[in-house]
C-alpha cells in the first residue's frame, strides 16, 4: 500500500480515539513503533522533547513530526490531516445536532470510565519512553545511563517545588543539554 | 470574518506551548477579550465538549468556535489556522534536527534532554492521575488497564473502546440507582 495511504490510516485511528488531548497520543504512536518500521523509540523522544519545546498543540507537533519522519514533508501534512479531519466531523455534529452533548449522563459515565484508562496507556507509554531514553545499546545489551537518570530525578524534584512550575520546558531542555555536554553523557 | 477566524487561531497555535489547559488563557484573550466571539461561559462548555470528544483538545475548541461562528467552512479556517505553526516549524525543526544528530557533542545534550523529557512525561502521568482517578472505580480500572498494557499487546484503541462500554453499561443498569447522587463535574468538583 501507498504509504501516504497507510499514514493517513494510522493518524485518522489516532484522531478517532485519542481522547483527551495532546498526551494521549503518545501511546498510539508507541503501538506504531512496533507495528510500522516508521520510526523507532529514540526517534519517540526526540519528538517529545521538539514538540514539547515549540509552539502548538502537542498531539499536532508529535503527528507532524512523525509524518515528516516517515515520508517527509507530504508525510507531514499529510498525518497532521489526518489526526484532524475526524475531530472536525465529530465536533461539527456535535454542535449542529446536540447541544448538551456533554452534560449527558451516559456519555459522562463513558468519559469517567475512559480517562482512568488514558492514564494507564499514557503511564505505560512513559515507561516505554523511560527504557528508550535512558538506556542506551551497547553491543546488543542495555546499558542504565547514570547520568540521564539523575537529571531526570532532579528536574522531576524540582518541578514539583513552586518557584519551578510555571518555568517553560524549553528551559527544562536547555538546562538538561547543557548538562548533558559539561557531563560527556 | 473567515480571515479573522484564520489569523486569530494561528496566533495561538503559534503562542501557545504544549496545547490543552496551557492554551487557554490565550483563546480567552483572542476569543473573549479581544474579538467577543463567544462569552467566557461559552468558551468553557467548548472546552468541555473538546476534552469529551476524541482528537487535540485545541483542535476541538477551534472546529467548535469557528463552527458556531461561521458554520463549516468557519470550523474548517479556524483548524486550518491552528495547524499551520505546528505544520510549519516542526517540519523545519525535523529537518534540521535529522542533520545534526550525527554531531558528538549533539548526542551528549541529547542524553541530557532525554533525562528531562523522562521527568516532563512523569509529571504529566502525576498531572492526569491527580485528575482522573477520583474514585475507587477509576483507580481499579486505572489499575487493570496498566497491568494489560505492561503485560499483553491488547491495542490501544481496544482499550478506549471497551471502557467506554463499561461506562454507559455501569451508568445504564446502576444509574437508577444513583441518580440522586451529584453529578461529578470535569474537573472533579461536585
Amino acid at each position: 500500500m501507498n504509504i501516504l495511504v497507510e499514514l493517513f490510516i494510522e493518524f485518522f485511528k489516532i484522531g478517532l480515539f485519542a481522547v483527551g488531548g495532546g498526551p494521549a497520543t503518545l501511546p498510539f504512536l508507541m503501538d506504531l513503533t512496533e507495528l510500522k518500521p516508521w520510526f523507532t523509540m529514540q526517534d519517540l523522544t526526540n519528538m517529545i522533547a521538539v514538540s514539547e519545546s515549540t509552539p502548538g498543540p502537542l498531539g499536532l507537533n508529535m503527528s507532524t513530526y512523525a509524518g515528516y519522519q516517515t515520508a517527509g514533508i507530504i508525510g507531514g501534512i499529510t498525518a497532521t490531516f489526518a489526526l484532524v479531519l475526524p475531530s472536525l466531523v465529530i465536533i461539527m455534529l456535535i454542535a449542529k445536532f446536540l447541544e448538551n452533548f456533554n452534560k449527558n449522563r451516559y456519555v459522562q459515565a463513558a468519559f469517567k470510565m475512559i480517562r482512568p484508562a488514558v492514564t494507564a496507556l499514557i503511564a505505560s507509554a512513559v515507561l516505554n519512553v523511560f527504557r528508550a531514553s535512558l538506556f542506551i545499546e551497547v553491543d546488543g545489551k542495555l546499558i542504565l545511563s547514570v547520568g540521564s537518570l539523575i537529571i531526570a530525578i532532579v528536574v522531576v524534584i524540582l518541578i514539583q517545588l513552586k518557584p519551578c512550575k510555571k518555568i517553560h520546558p524549553f528551559f527544562w531542555f536547555v538546562a538538561g543539554a547543557t548538562a548533558g555536554c559539561i557531563l560527556r553523557l | 470574518m473567515l480571515v479573522q477566524l484564520y489569523l486569530a487561531f494561528l496566533r495561538i497555535g503559534g503562542l501557545t506551548f504544549g496545547g490543552g489547559l496551557t492554551m487557554l488563557p490565550m483563546l480567552k484573550y483572542e476569543l473573549v477579550e479581544k474579538n467577543h466571539w463567544i462569552t467566557e461561559e461559552e468558551l468553557i462548555d467548548c472546552y468541555a465538549v473538546g476534552q469529551c470528544t476524541p482528537g487535540i483538545i485545541a483542535i476541538n475548541t477551534a472546529t467548535y468556535v469557528g463552527f458556531k461562528k461561521k458554520g463549516v467552512t468557519g470550523g474548517i479556517f479556524s483548524t486550518l489556522g491552528m495547524v499551520t505553526p505546528s505544520l510549519v516549524i516542526i517540519t523545519i525543526l525535523a529537518a534540521s534536527l535529522n542533520t545534526i544528530l550525527d554531531n558528538v557533542w549533539v548526542g551528549h545534550a541529547l542524553m541530557g534532554i532525554r533525562g528531562v523529557v523522562c521527568a516532563l512525561m512523569f509529571n504529566t502521568v502525576l498531572n492526569l492521575a491527580k485528575k482522573s482517578l477520583v474514585n475507587v472505580s477509576t483507580c481499579i480500572i486505572c489499575a487493570i488497564v496498566l497491568a494489560l498494557c505492561l503485560f499483553t499487546d491488547i491495542p490501544s484503541v481496544i482499550i478506549v473502546i471497551v471502557t467506554a462500554v463499561i461506562g454507559v453499561v455501569s451508568e445504564w443498569y446502576g444509574g437508577s440507582k444513583s441518580k440522586n447522587e451529584k453529578v461529578i463535574g470535569e474537573d472533579g468538583s461536585e
